[in-house]
């Protein structure tokens, strides 16, 4: 059905050299990079995931055989070279442990995606492209597939300082307007994500869409900063996800009067229609369980420590 | 031979099957039935009548020669009767730990007119468990035709579709989301009830037939169905995708941390080992005073499980009563005694937290049994008035699933009006090369019924790309009335295919 044969091979080749496809190696790490003491890049090489991947969506991650299945956004993709970008920051046992333990050929023990409903990037002429924190990453294939598209792109990044900032040149990049923030005023404004956004409102009033990821109090913000001015607002919810395939509902999030599955259904939704405090309140479901498991974590680190420092080069 | 047998001749007590005590087993999660041995299979074998005029055969949805089996076993020709279940049933050992027998074939056997029926169940699973030790597989040796069959989905329904391919020559991928391959088998059914290791055994059957297993991979996502259909060059296509997406109800306060669905119970507990935690990463923080809402297989599966991880008490809140309950009897029977505490004729109308947005308990209301309904179970009445409070520190969901919508997402299949794939008679979609079966089908139903769609959908897709079928068991069920075309058979299409390389 109208698929020329050039097509047929690129698919047949990427399908051939993807990790856990055609060969059976796991998924390995072939790049890291660290922006601050607790957020690190990671890539790894996956044709077939990096030739589907698409700006919005995620991946889950199993690190090691007892891991977690934990999501985490796709935040750069190269089709050519067949690789696949995550920026991970640190917070509890799993993604510290990831930080430590995950090199340049390290293998994953499982990677499974893209999951997750693309972003809608559509016809837009002006958009606003809001990123705090770690966000910056996530956001980063929106403002590229919206710029790709043609159209007017405004950049508002947020650090709570200077330390933190990564990809600022990058996302520039991809930017007609750019302003950054930081909490404390060590790099570009002194202010928030929001104050960002309001510059942006105040000079442009044909503004067609704000695309906000973040913390979701950062969320919850931006949402109602352009909420006066009835501008669509997108934002992209991060729920606690155990299979990421719509099996378990874990992922809950009631969006207006409804349930929706944010794995499935999202995870980008309308920030109007987003209830925060639900979501905010379920992110703190096992919030014993995770604090148990960092400090047996953080304690069988330090008796390790004494016996054998941990060596080999960090990349 | 044999005097021929009457009922007044044969055994007059079913068998008993060995169970781990009650008491002891809460505390495990080894398997509960133990299972026949040798003796209680013979014994059991000599119950069955042999009837002419079988009644069992047409209440097993996948027409197992039940007579013919039991025959070989009680011949003591133990790999015959191997032989002759696996000519309908690729996975016995499964099958005869969770069908619903009762409501199948046990059910319509004819000594249980007057005494208890005939153990067939056990007596399959004792046949499965002896081919897993012993090493048995029936591997017919097939040319291999060239071509390539996508699966998608390792439940019951794509297992025993890619077998049947892949016996009739062709080269058989499945591709599976989760990092291990069995659908609910592995993450639903709890390991006391079907052990993984029987699972893997099966799987290894497929292995050995060639079919290759790729886990982690989410079909839509990765690649689409039509991808797999042009670009990736598969000749035809299978979708198995089971039912998933957990049904709430909808009730204020099911937002509240400690209300989670069965699913994610059992996906926790069964493939994360959370179990396990802190040795695993995966947690559950499991409640001591749980309510679980429903009462089919999935609701027993999630009460035994949160026993046996230590909850105090487990409490099991159903609509309508007993009688009318979805589960299988042996699994009621199996919860009861292990303690569940069984609430009939009630349903929640809220669910009550804490300040700290954790559940606290329910507000439930009594029901009566009215009409029956288009199902035929009476249908559960509120009482008016008969509200009262059930103190619960987590709620969990058994109340069914609805269709997984990943492939109505990403392909341009039909789907029905409750969002389940929609297919025609012979289980084709509406894509070509592309057919459907299982859950994703028909919503949740059963292992077996899965397994019988997967074969069904197999024998569709072997007419399809012209492959002769010699498995007429199942062929005659999906063939039309016109079944020569200029007096050749239509089944052998491969006359007139011309294969592309
Ligand atoms: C769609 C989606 C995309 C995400 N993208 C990124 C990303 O690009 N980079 C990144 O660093 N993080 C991302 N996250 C969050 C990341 O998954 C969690 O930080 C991670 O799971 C925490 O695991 P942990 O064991 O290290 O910490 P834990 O100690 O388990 O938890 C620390 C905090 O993280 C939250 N959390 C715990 N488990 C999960 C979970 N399974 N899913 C979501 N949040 C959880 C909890 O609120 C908790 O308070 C994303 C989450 C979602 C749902
Ligand atoms: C807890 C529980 C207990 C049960 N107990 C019994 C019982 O005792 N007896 C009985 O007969 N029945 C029982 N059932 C029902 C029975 O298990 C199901 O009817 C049966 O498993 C359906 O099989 P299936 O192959 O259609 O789907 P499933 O078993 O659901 O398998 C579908 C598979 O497809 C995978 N998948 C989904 N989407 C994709 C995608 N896009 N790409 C790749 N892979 C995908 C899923 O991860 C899954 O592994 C039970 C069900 C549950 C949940
Ligand atoms: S993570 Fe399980 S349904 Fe979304």
């Amino acid at each position: 059905m109208g698929s020329t044969s050039s097509e047929r091979t690129d698919l047949q080749k990427a399908f051939n050299t993807s990790p856990g496809l055609e060969d059976e190696s796991a998924v390995e790490i072939i790049r890291r990079e660290d922006f601050s003491d607790v957020t690190f890049m990671l890539e790894f090489h996956h044709p077939m995931m990096a030739k589907a991947a698409k700006p919005g969506q995620f991946v889950i991650v199993i690190p090691q055989e007892h891991g977690e299945r934990i999501p985490l956004t796709i935040a750069d993709f190269d089709r050519k070279k067949g690789t696949v970008t995550l920026v991970i920051q640190a917070v509890g046992k799993t993604t510290k442990e990831m930080q430590q333990t995950c090199h340049r050929g390290t293998p994953l023990f499982g990677v499974v995606g893209p999951m997750g409903t693309p972003s809608h990037i559509g016809n837009n002429k002006k958009v606003v492209c809001v990123g705090g924190g770690l966000g910056v990453a996530p956001v980063f294939p929106q403002a590229r597939a919206f710029k790709e598209s043609g159209a007017y792109v405004i950049g508002v990044i947020g650090f709570r300082n200077k330390e933190l900032v990564f990809w600022e040149e990058k996302f520039r990049k991809y930017c007609d307007e750019f302003i950054i923030c930081s909490d404390d005023g060590s790099v570009g404004i002194k202010g928030l994500v929001t104050d960002g956004i309001k510059l942006a409102l105040k000079k442009h009033t044909d503004i067609d869409e704000v695309v906000a990821i973040g913390p979701p109090i950062m969320m919850k913000a931006c949402a109602e900063t352009t909420r006066p001015a009835n501008i669509k607002t997108t934002v992209s919810l991060n729920p606690i996800m155990v299979d990421g395939t719509g099996m378990c509902g874990g992922c809950r999030v009631k969006i207006g009067e409804g349930i929706k599955f944010a794995c499935v259904d999202g995870p980008d939704f309308d920030g109007h229609q987003v209830d925060f405090d639900d979501l905010m309140n379920r992110l703190k479901r096992f919030n014993e369980d995770e604090k148990k498991a960092l400090e047996r974590w953080s304690v069988s680190c330090r008796i390790r420590g004494k016996e054998a420092p941990p060596t080999g080069p960090r990349l | 031979m044999a005097k021929k047998k009457t009922i007044r001749t044969i055994p007059q007590e079913r068998t008993p099957i060995a169970h781990q005590d009650p008491g002891k087993r809460i505390k495990n999660f080894d398997e509960v039935a133990l299972g026949y041995g040798l003796e209680d299979a013979l014994n059991e074998s000599e119950r069955c009548l042999m009837c002419p005029e079988t009644q069992c055969i047409p209440g097993c949805p996948v027409s197992i020669d039940i007579p013919g089996f039991i025959a070989k076993i009680t011949a003591k020709d133990y790999r015959g009767a191997y032989d002759v279940l696996t000519q309908s049933n690729l996975l016995p050992a499964i099958c005869g730990r969770v069908c619903p027998q009762e409501d199948q074939c046990e059910g319509l056997c004819t000594v249980g007119d007057t005494l208890e029926p005939v153990a067939i169940g056990r007596l399959e699973r004792w046949i499965g468990d002896m081919a897993i030790s012993e090493g048995w597989s029936n591997i017919p040796y097939r040319e291999p035709n060239g071509f390539r069959i996508g699966i998608v989905g390792s439940g019951p329904a794509g297992i025993a579709c890619a077998a049947d391919m892949a016996k009739a020559g062709c080269d058989v991928t499945v591709f599976e989301a989760f990092h291990k391959p069995g659908g609910v088998l592995r993450y639903g059914i709890p390991e006391f009830r079907l052990p993984n290791a029987v699972i893997d055994a099966e799987i290894d059957a497929l292995s050995k037939l060639g079919v290759r297993i790729k886990c982690n991979t989410l079909v839509g996502r990765l690649f689409t169905l039509e991808q797999m259909r042009n670009e990736m060059g598969f000749d035809a296509v299978f979708v198995g995708t089971g039912a998933g997406y957990p049904s709430f109800m909808d009730i204020p306060g099911e937002s509240l941390n400690g209300v989670l669905s069965a699913n994610e119970l059992l996906t926790r507990c069964n493939l994360m080992h959370a179990g396990e935690f802190p040795d695993y990463d995966t947690p559950l923080h499991l409640g001591q005073r749980i309510a679980v809402i429903g009462s089919g297989n999935t609701a027993m599966d999630a009460m035994r499980v949160c026993l046996r991880l230590g909850a105090a008490n487990v409490h099991c809140v159903y609509r309508r009563t007993r009688n009318e309950s979805p589960a299988r009897v042996e699994e009621i029977d199996h919860a009861e005694e292990e303690g569940v505490e069984f609430h009939w004729l009630a349903a929640p109308v809220e669910i009550l937290g804490d300040d700290q947005n954790n559940v606290r308990g329910m507000r439930c209301i009594r029901m009566e049994l009215g009409e029956p309904d288009e199902s035929g179970r009476c249908r559960p009445v509120p009482v008016q008035g008969s509200e009262f409070e059930f103190e619960a520190d987590m709620i969990v969901y058994a109340i069914g699933t609805n269709a997984n919508p990943i492939i109505g997402q990403t392909s341009k299949l039909k789907l029905n009006k409750w969002g389940y794939l929609a297919t025609d008679d012979t289980l084709a979609t509406s894509m070509a090369g592309v057919y459907a079966g299982g859950d994703i089908v028909t919503g949740g139903a059963t292992v077996i019924l899965a397994m019988g769609a997967g074969r069904k959908a197999a024998s569709s897709m072997k007419k399809y790309l012209g492959i002769r079928d010699t498995d007429s068991l199942h062929s005659t069920e999906i063939d039309d009335t016109i079944t020569t075309l200029f007096g050749i058979d239509t089944r052998e299409k491969n006359f007139a295919r011309v294969r592309i390389a």
